[in-house]
């Protein structure tokens, strides 16, 4: 018998607006951690070996989604615990404030579609080497649901390739499979340091095989794999 | 004082907002070659000078008010 391994702490920041927030708690507490939400309003993020940003619409998404959240009390929290090397985690609405926070590269626009997209798509994890896609293979296709109206993903074409080859771009749509017009098919980005990402499909609806694809476990999995070791090292 | 802020989606970013605008405009048998849509901000201001006003909005744009990666801004300034 081995020692049980330790729970790590993730919070789960919850905005106005946020609602996949307990949706992230039970995945992660499903997966070995101790999930915590964490009300906007906080300045601090004591004693956190992970951060997660749930999906939802922050603040009603007025201006741009995102760009009000930002300027939530939290957010400078999670600006300090990501220069400290805090894995980061930004999920559909937390992909788009942790792009308007300048946290990540890129802006999250309309699907060029312009409709809400809600169903399951193929993705392709491009980079395992991050705390976000440890316990995938490379070139491993997902199958995780999105659900939004505004996960196009955009960026200067020119600088695009500068990103590809720092590994950033670390989850991509299937050939075919775009659900939002994103550039390159960019399904997931990760900052230059490699310890914040976020991505448009929701890994926290895919943990279990009765719901579907249990793919988003892989995802969730290694974030919590990554707080392990942040406390370990901590310790 | 007053200002205007003109917020335009970048000169080769796609619109798609303008784009279903001008497919409803053709339809109303308006023949318009391009529609892009942006945002309109009034600003009430407490700055007397219409340079220091035009100074404070594009520090407001730069910040907030529009995103550098996608949009653009025009600030106008009025009594």
């Amino acid at each position: 018998m081995t020692a049980r391994a330790p729970r790590p702490r993730i919070a789960v920041v919850t905005f106005p607006g946020s609602n996949d927030h307990r949706d992230a708690v039970h995945a992660l507490d499903l997966l070995g951690a101790e999930a915590e939400l964490v009300w906007h309003a906080e300045e601090e993020l004591p004693r956190f070996d992970a951060v997660v940003l749930p999906g939802g619409f922050s603040y009603g998404d007025y201006l741009r989604c995102g760009a009000i959240a930002r300027f939530a009390p939290v957010m400078r929290a999670v600006a300090e615990f990501a220069a400290d090397g805090g894995p980061v985690l930004g999920i559909c609405n937390g992909f788009q404030v942790l792009c308007e926070a300048g946290l990540l590269p890129g802006v999250l626009r309309p699907n060029a579609s312009l409709s809400f997209v809600c169903r399951d798509v193929a993705l392709r994890v491009e980079n395992v080497d991050t705390p976000f896609t440890s316990r995938c293979e490379p070139g491993q296709r997902l199958v995780i649901p999105v659900k939004h109206g505004e996960g196009c993903w955009t960026y200067p074409e020119d600088q695009l390739a500068e990103l590809e080859a720092a590994g950033q771009v670390v989850l991509r749509y299937e050939p075919d499979a775009n659900p939002n017009g994103s550039l390159a098919d960019v399904a997931g980005v990760a900052n230059a340091d490699g310890n914040v990402m976020g991505l448009m499909p929701h890994p926290e609806h895919a943990v279990d095989p009765l719901l579907g694809s249990p793919d988003g476990s892989l995802i969730l999995g290694s974030l919590v794999d990554a707080a392990r070791g942040r406390l370990a090292a901590a310790a | 004082m007053k200002a205007t802020v003109a917020v335009r989606p970048k000169e080769g970013i796609l619109d798609p907002q303008g784009e279903a605008v001008r497919g409803s405009l053709r339809h109303l048998g308006f023949d318009v070659t391009e529609t892009r849509v942006g945002r309109l901000v009034e600003l009430e201001l407490a700055a007397t000078d219409a340079e220091a006003a035009r100074a404070e909005v594009e520090r407001m744009c730069e910040q907030l008010l529009a995103n550098p990666l996608i949009e653009t801004f025009e600030i106008q300034i009025a009594p």
